[in-house]
């Protein structure tokens, strides 16, 4: 029977504080914030579409999220109270709006949101930041391999390395990885991969059904026919820059 | 070895009380000894399936309780004298079904009966979590509807996990799908998923497909398993399933759509 690793529930805790704190300080930290990219004006269909992506996860359970507006268009000023309530009705925790137009800004800072500058997310630290790591015999990554399918209701967690899937991802369940997701069956699940928040990990499927796919935080719903590119195919998942690309296996 | 087999779905008013009845008897009636226990505590009614209302004194959880002996709760059929059934009781809450008393109860039954056909009640509760717990067998009852198959795809899931065997690393439960509620005419038009979806998305082998039929709901008024009723498409598709179960290769049935018209006359089928 393959290891099946606890759940993942501190993914978002803060950086711990050093001996005898002053009661308050600021520190800069880079913490993993998923983005959530809306694609409509209307609330009732980002209600719908959040309601199957967090219904029955606790993955974004009251997650913080910091919001990317650009596709909107930019005349029609959001009502950004409405969206903090909606967000928050759907236990998710707006704490900003990426990059917006000059325009909205006042709106946003009157919702009580932040704006956020930006945050090309886990940019490669310079060497000062990460001393070299000593020459020593290379750590291999551990692998979670999981023979049976993972079923509904179900949670697969790879704490720091990659997951295979040699059966199938059934719909309801969630496979997560701090690297790499593969899925050498049907994927009707959700997958989400490096959520620490590693931009490189990808998701390989070799049929693609799912209702959920997550790189280092960005992530797409497929809640309509038509809504997934490589329905029934295989694929592979990365992202392109802040783009969550969706592309046919062996195809380029 | 006796063998225990849990009737389980996950979701409610899918066949599993039917099925327990009909599968129990099935196996009696091929010469096997049998008990049914009703694990649905305070919803009863496996006993009124069976015809047995009348006769229910005491029930599983007297004997867990120690207020009444197995000889005492066990209710023999009327039909078949190898099968008998232990009814749930009617008034007591489900925390009564420890782990420990119903194990006690399992262990005690495996010395006379061949099987032991465990009717779980719906959702992952206590009362589901136990029938499946000490489980040999599992029979995962499933209509052609999504929200059934999901629910059994969580069953199946809970069994790999949670049974006695799974906390044991001992060899897995040994799972059957068991397709009930089945009407060829609404899969071809849409309404349902096939057979081949269900068993394709669950990933485990199929026992039995059957058919939604008439006859089920005037057994159960009448309080006779489907089963007794081989006039019926619904009782032949549970004696195929039994058949099955005990190793013989009987060909799938009822899959097309009901031939209408005078080949039907002609055949008589
Ligand atoms: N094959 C069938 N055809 C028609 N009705 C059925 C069939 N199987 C079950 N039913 C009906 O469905 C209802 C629920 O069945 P039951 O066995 O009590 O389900 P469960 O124990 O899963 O809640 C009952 O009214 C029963 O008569
Ligand atoms: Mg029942």
């Amino acid at each position: 029977m393959p290891a099946k690793a606890p759940p993942s529930r501190d993914l978002f805790d803060t950086a711990q504080q050093g001996e005898m704190p002053p009661a308050a300080e600021l520190r800069g930290t880079v913490l993993p914030l998923p983005l959530l990219r809306v694609h409509e004006h209307d609330l009732a269909a980002v209600r719908r579409a959040l309601e199957s992506a967090v219904s029955g996860s606790s993955f974004f359970s009251h997650a913080p999220v910091v919001l990317d507006l650009s596709p909107l268009e930019e005349k029609m000023v959001p009502d950004f109270a409405a969206l903090t309530a909606l967000l928050r009705e759907c236990r998710l925790i707006p704490v900003g709006v990426k990059e917006p137009p000059e325009a909205w800004r006042e709106g946003i800072l009157e919702a009580g949101l932040a704006i956020v500058e930006g945050g090309h997310e886990a940019s490669p630290r310079t060497p000062s930041q990460t001393p070299p790591p000593a020459p020593s015999a290379p750590v291999p990554t551990p692998t979670l391999v999981v023979e049976q399918p993972v079923r509904s209701g179900q949670q697969i967690y790879a704490r720091g390395g990659d997951l295979i899937l040699l059966a199938a991802v059934n719909a309801g369940a969630e496979v997560i990885a701090d690297g790499n997701i593969h899925v050498y069956a049907p994927l009707r699940g959700r997958a989400l991969a490096g959520v620490q928040g590693n931009t490189s990990a990808r998701i390989f499927v070799q049929t693609l059904e799912a209702e959920l796919v997550a790189v280092a935080g960005v992530f797409r719903v497929f809640d309509e026919p038509g809504s997934n590119p490589c329905a029934g195919r295989s694929a592979c998942i990365a992202l392109r820059g802040e783009q969550l690309v969706i592309d046919e296996l062996g195809r380029d | 070895m006796s063998k225990i087999i849990v009737v389980t779905s996950g979701k409610g008013g899918v066949g599993k009380t039917t099925t327990s009845a009909s599968f129990a008897s099935g196996l009696a009636m091929r010469g096997h000894s049998a008990v049914v226990i009703d694990f649905d505590v305070g919803l009863r009614n496996l006993d009124l399936i069976m015809g047995c209302e009348r006769r229910v004194v005491y029930d599983f959880v007297n004997v867990i309780n120690g207020e009444a002996t197995l000889r005492q709760a066990l209710i023999k059929d009327k039909r078949l004298d190898n099968l008998s059934i232990l009814p749930a009781s009617q008034t007591r809450d489900k925390e009564a079904l420890s782990k420990e008393g119903v194990g006690k109860v399992l262990d005690e039954l495996r010395e006379s009966f061949d099987y032991i056909v465990c009717d779980s009640p719906a959702g992952i509760e206590r009362g589901a979590l136990m029938a499946l717990y000490y489980a040999d067998e599992a029979l995962v009852v499933t209509n052609p509807e999504v929200s059934s198959v999901r629910d059994s795809d969580r069953i199946l899931g809970i069994l790999g996990a949670k049974s006695k065997r799974a906390e044991e690393g001992a060899e897995p439960i040994r799972e059957h799908l068991l397709v009930t509620r089945y009407s060829p005419q609404r899969v071809d038009q849409g309404e349902m998923l096939g057979v081949e979806d269900i068993r394709e998305l669950l990933g485990i082998p199929l026992l039995g497909v059957v058919p939604e039929s008439e006859a089920v709901l005037q057994a159960s008024n009448a309080g006779v398993p489907v089963i007794h009723d081989s006039d019926s498409s619904s009782g032949q598709a549970y004696a195929d399933a039994v058949a099955r179960f005990l190793g013989e290769e009987v060909p799938m049935r009822f899959l097309e759509p009901e031939k209408k018209g005078f080949l039907k006359r002609i055949f008589g089928t």
